[in-house]
């Protein structure tokens, strides 16, 4: 109950910031760029639509998961807000949970209205509903959990600016890592291979999360990666709560 | 009558700079307060006031010691149930309007529905906030802030309500607002933990004190036991006669028209005064002994330190 508390007056305060007004810029790139686009490429013109709006989507959540994630908790001790919350018999993991689901249903929110807009395009364009497309879109917003998850962990620590910095390489690092596992399968066993093997494992894998190609030419999802990607996602983002309520946990607020 | 909070030898540094160096805040703080009374810290800037209140809140840990909430160990989020907390120069989410702020707390605290309603209905009222109830925090005025501040402090009927540096941005008005309060609380039963360096508020209200001073407890007590009821001079305001007349009698500190203010040290020598003055055919205006003050105690105790 506590935690429920404290998330919905995160959601509250960003619906007071305004956030939620991002939406308007999300449809101007939406229709700006795929009209655009679509001027420019020989071919088919709903997959340069569909590409753009699943890139648009994933682009403007991780802004919002990164830029209000960072400065979730830091906002709070800055504010000296954390004061009477943290004087109130609530332990201080409930405080961090709620911050977290907070903007997770922020996050969801602004997700599923850029998803509606998103596909009232594309209807317009084709008079036909592909609803592999939303699958995207939930696995994109998988990705923004964890990422959401990152910004926290980051920002129990750190000033808003550096954690943006850490989250922002982190989110690179994550899209780029899939290239290790390329390069494990084309060096030789032994010691060199282990190390990479090791690096990969711990380096976060965010191409898991990633359907869009799959979605936009309509090739086939294996029930199974969807499983495993699925499963990653949880378990990633359980880890990344645990270490911040562990950083949080002895914390002074001078 | 039993020990609401207990402070043991606690200890707490800072560690400050680029390459952490110790900063020692409390030494061995100690002291109790007990159940039913208005109790007193005090202290000057930055003598270790606050961060005594933040570690009996566990929003900074000490490095030892140890404090008990009505004998439950601080670290547990159970000990702070019976605990109100108003922090000083409160900061709110200022987003929320005051009517909001309150249900918010009141949400955490578990108080739900009517008697959500009722109760912040009682303390906006009680607060004298009633007016500003639906406006946006980030427009209220400092003392308005304390006021809401307080009125979320309270909400949970806490037995233990620790207030820091509460009068800080009020009115006069305002100031003996909070202080009736205050007392109504000690009148209910509660225990107030008062954090001040306003002597004034202080000794019109509390129980007992506690003096901290660079991080040491350097006095605690009952305030009669502290101040001496004894006279240490006595103010005589004389109108319609020379101050030169007095200069055998006492100090003449000011004049000001025909009125002179004197400063008596010995008590037989105001019966000199007092007939000097009908001899002179002038008037007294005022006679005021003036005994010691926490205020004395105070500035004694800091500048012998």
């Amino acid at each position: 109950m506590k935690i429920t508390t404290i998330a919905l007056n995160t959601f509250k305060e960003a619906k007071r910031d305004r956030v939620l007004y991002l939406l308007f810029f999300f449809v101007a790139v939406c229709l700006l760029f795929s009209r655009f686009l679509a001027l420019l490429t020989v071919g088919d013109r709903v997959k340069i639509i569909k590409d753009v709006g699943l890139a648009s989507i994933s682009l403007f959540g991780m802004l919002m998961a990164i830029l209000m994630g960072t400065g979730l908790v830091y906002k709070e001790i800055d504010k000296k807000t954390i004061f009477t919350l943290l004087a109130k018999p609530i332990h201080r993991a409930e405080f961090l949970l709620g911050k977290f689901l907070g903007l997770v249903l922020t996050i969801f929110i602004m997700t599923v209205l850029m998803a509606a807009v998103f596909m009232l395009i594309l209807f317009l364009h084709t008079f036909s509903v592909d609803w592999k497309i939303l699958l995207a879109i939930l696995y994109i917003f998988f990705e923004l959990c964890l990422m959401t998850a990152v910004a926290l962990l980051f920002s129990t620590f750190t000033t808003p600016i550096l954690a943006s910095l850490y989250s922002l390489a982190f989110y690179l690092i994550g899209h780029l890592s899939w290239s290790l596992e390329m390069l494990i399968k084309k060096v030789k066993s032994g010691a060199g291979r282990a190390a990479l093997r090791v690096l990969y494992t711990v380096l976060p894998d965010l191409e898991n999360f990633n359907f869009k190609t799959e979605v936009v030419h309509n090739l086939p999802l294996p029930g199974k990666l969807l499983g495993t990607s699925f499963v990653y996602g949880v378990v990633y983002t359980a880890f990344l709560l645990l270490l911040a309520m562990l950083v949080f946990r002895r914390r002074d607020f001078v | 009558m039993g020990r609401v909070l207990e402070l043991e030898n606690v200890h707490k540094a800072y560690k400050l700079g680029f390459i952490p160096k110790k900063k020692p805040v409390l030494k061995g703080v100690s002291f109790h307060v007990n159940e039913g009374e208005i109790f007193g810290y005090l202290g000057p800037n930055g003598a270790g006031k606050t961060t005594t209140i933040k570690c009996i809140l566990n929003l900074i840990f000490p490095d030892a010691g140890r404090i008990t909430i009505f004998g439950e160990d601080s670290l547990r989020p159970r000990a702070r149930q019976k605990v109100g907390f108003l922090p000083e120069n409160p900061y709110f989410y200022d987003y929320l309007t005051g009517r909001e702020f309150l249900a918010f707390y009141a949400d955490l605290l578990g108080i739900h529905g009517q008697a959500r309603e009722d109760k912040i209905g009682y303390f906006l009222k009680l607060v004298g906030m009633e007016r500003a109830a639906d406006l946006q925090l980030r427009k209220y005025s400092r003392g308005m802030l304390q006021r809401i501040g307080l009125a979320q402090a309270l909400l949970n009927d806490p037995a233990l309500v620790i207030l820091d540096e509460p009068m800080g941005g009020l009115d006069p008005i305002g100031r003996k607002e909070f202080r009736d309060i205050i007392v109504n609380l000690k009148k209910e039963g509660k225990t107030v933990f008062l954090s001040s360096h306003i002597l004034q508020d202080i000794e019109m209200i509390c129980d007992r004190v506690a003096i901290i001073l660079a991080g040491e407890i350097i006095n605690q007590g009952y305030l009669g036991d502290l101040i001496s009821e004894k006279v240490l001079f006595t103010e005589v305001i004389i109108g319609g006669v020379p101050a030169a007349e007095f200069d055998h009698l006492g100090e003449s500190v000011s004049t000001s028209g025909d009125r002179v203010l004197l400063k008596v040290y010995e008590e037989e020598k105001i019966d000199q005064v007092l007939s000097l003055v009908q001899q002179k055919k002038g008037k007294i205006i005022s006679l005021i002994p003036r005994t010691e003050t926490l205020e004395d105690i105070f500035v004694n105790m800091v500048k012998s330190q």
